[in-house]
């Protein structure tokens, strides 16, 4: 609502009179108690004086927080790309006609999203109790390659296949209802001009899904870059297991919960950033599904290009 | 397969005893018809008479149930093979229907692509041609449906007149022997449907087989060779088109034709 500053004319001799502005007394009230409320609760907080601030700064920058950094991001990259990757195959074989397809992927996501992520991500660590060693090799032969599941289920590789194989369970749902919110009209015309079933997904339905798809992605990743903390609990030497490791040796485990929480703040809001970024491109229906320097591109480029007139 | 269509006599479509229903609903009741080589066939009907659908049986979008349906010397679906018919793979389906063209009443263009990748897509990626045939190809098509100007633009940007045209563009440009219109202008606001008649008037005299549903009694008369009523299922009047339009014998089709005239 906007408030009117301009004045209004008298009825009887039309002088202008000057409008009196609106005091809501009650906002200020209210603006005020709650105000007074987060400054005591974080001078409580800040004017502690069992927190001692010197900590926080000295292990701001410290090599193992930095180190745990990149740890989280990557570990959160890897993730996010195994959970999109697999997401995509979980939800076109539940689309599929194959009724053992729709029912494995439908068990996979049942299991992974009826189970905690933490129990998940144990679970990946201790491998070794129930594969001792991981053979992938020709059957009914003695060719192949051969790990110790130890060395191979480290808390790096545990912490990106648990929480990879979770977030696929998820993501398989928003990129089935990406793929049925394309107009079967499409695929109609896509079968009338001769493409097979998986042309047909690939080149007409897929790209159109992305338009749906896309948004979602952004905020599993955020969501994400924090989810990692929990690799903590099989050391996965992400920033939060570091910081942990850190507080145990010294004790100060809220400065270190501070130093962490600080880091994943920086970093959740550059994602944002990424994010809001990504959805302008994406988000519009003005979609150009075709990339900067692709085939289609160049070939458009070409075409308005004055002095071009025939594809070389 | 080219071996027999050379032997083919002059039929590309024979529909003998059609059915086909979903589920308890019978929607084809015994379909006959033939639809000979240039020939522009007609098709009209009251809606729910099965008409879209028999046209959908043709390019094998829908499966007929009885009754035998002939496209282009094959048996729709099936291949014979130890005295057996054997239904088609989804691959055999797709290149079947490279030969058939269709255009749709909603027009169903790529939403994702451009007019002319639109005209381009099947090309490269179904009938394999390089980018620069299928660019020149989709140049073509487009000028002969006269979009060439609007070949950078998005579906959503054209009218529908415009987009239904790149539609059948579109289609063209993977050479088909035979075009299935399934009431190409129905969606159209009223003064758009006559450039989509005009694109496929052309057409039928550059003497493209036509399979046509529609309600346009005008273009029936002008440029369809002859004309199917459709009815429950069946179709109850067939003719040449002039002979069905100025002098329908069964009662249905006089009803009809006084309704949508």
């Amino acid at each position: 609502m906007s408030v009117r500053t301009a004045p209004i004319a008298h009825p009887v001799d039309g002088r202008e009179i000057a409008v009196a502005r609106p005091k809501h007394v009650w906002r200020w009230v209210a603006g005020i108690v709650v105000l007074a409320v987060v400054a005591w609760l974080l001078w409580e907080i800040v004017a502690n004086p069992r927190l001692d601030w010197s900590i926080v700064g000295d292990y701001l920058f410290d090599k193992r927080i930095i180190d745990g950094i990149w740890v989280t991001i990557e570990i959160s990259i890897l993730a996010t790309v195994l959970g999109l990757v697999l997401g995509v195959v979980l939800a076109v074989m539940k689309l599929a006609h194959n009724p053992v397809l729709r029912w494995t992927a439908t068990g996979y996501i049942g299991f992974f999203r009826g189970t905690p992520l933490l129990v998940q991500l144990i679970f990946w660590y201790n491998l070794a109790f129930l594969f001792p060693i991981l053979i992938v090799k020709i059957p009914f032969t003695e060719t192949g390659v051969y790990w110790d599941t130890n060395a191979v289920m480290t808390g790096f590789t545990a912490a990106m296949l648990g929480l990879g194989l979770n977030l696929a369970a998820y993501f398989a749902e928003t990129v089935r209802a990406g793929i049925q919110a394309v107009d079967p009209g499409q695929s109609e015309a896509a079968y009338a001009l001769g493409m097979t079933p998986a042309k047909r997904m690939r080149v007409i339905v897929l790209p159109q899904a992305l338009r749906i798809i896309i948004p979602p992605t952004g905020n599993e990743f955020i969501s994400m870059l924090k989810t990692t903390s929990l690799v903590y609990v099989v050391a996965g030497h992400d920033l939060m297991t570091n910081a942990s490791q850190i507080y145990k040796q010294n004790n100060q485990i809220i400065e270190l919960l501070i130093v962490a929480s600080v880091w994943y703040m920086v970093m959740t809001a550059i994602a944002t950033l990424l994010q809001s970024r990504l959805e302008r491109r994406y988000g519009s229906d003005a979609v150009r599904m075709v990339r900067k320097g692709g085939v289609a591109d160049r070939l458009l480029r070409k075409q308005t290009a004055p002095t071009a007139g025939v594809l070389a | 397969m080219s071996e027999r269509s050379e032997r083919l006599d002059t039929s590309v479509v024979i529909a003998d005893q059609v059915r086909m229903g979903f589920g308890d609903v019978e929607v084809l009741r015994g379909v006959d018809l033939e639809v000979d080589a240039g020939e522009v066939a007609c098709i009209v009907g009251p809606s729910g008479s099965g008409k879209s659908t028999f046209l959908r049986c043709i390019n094998g979008l829908e499966t007929v149930e009885q009754g035998s349906l002939r496209v282009l010397d094959q048996q729709v679906g099936f291949e014979l093979g130890n005295g057996k018919y054997h239904p088609w793979s989804a691959k055999r389906f797709a290149t079947f229907r490279t030969d058939i063209g269709m255009v749709f009443q909603r027009f169903n263009l790529f939403a994702h692509q451009s007019v002319i990748e639109n005209v381009m897509c099947a090309q490269v990626q179904v009938a394999g041609r390089s980018k620069k045939v299928a660019h020149d190809e989709a140049v073509a098509q487009l000028e002969r449906v006269g979009l060439s100007e609007h070949a950078h633009k998005k579906p959503h940007q054209l009218s529908g007149g415009q987009q239904q045209r790149v539609a059948i563009a579109r289609a063209l440009a993977m050479h088909p022997k035979v075009m299935l219109f399934d009431e190409p202008t129905s969606a159209l606001d009223p003064e758009l449907v006559d450039e989509v008649l005009v694109v496929m008037k052309a057409l039928a005299e550059d003497g493209m087989t036509m399979v046509v549903v529609t309600h346009e009694i005008g273009f029936a008369r002008e440029v369809g060779d002859t004309l199917s009523m459709f009815a429950d299922g069946v179709i109850i009047e067939h003719g040449r088109a002039r002979d069905v339009l100025d002098d329908p014998q069964h009662e249905r089709t006089r009803n009809f034709l006084a309704s949508v005239r």
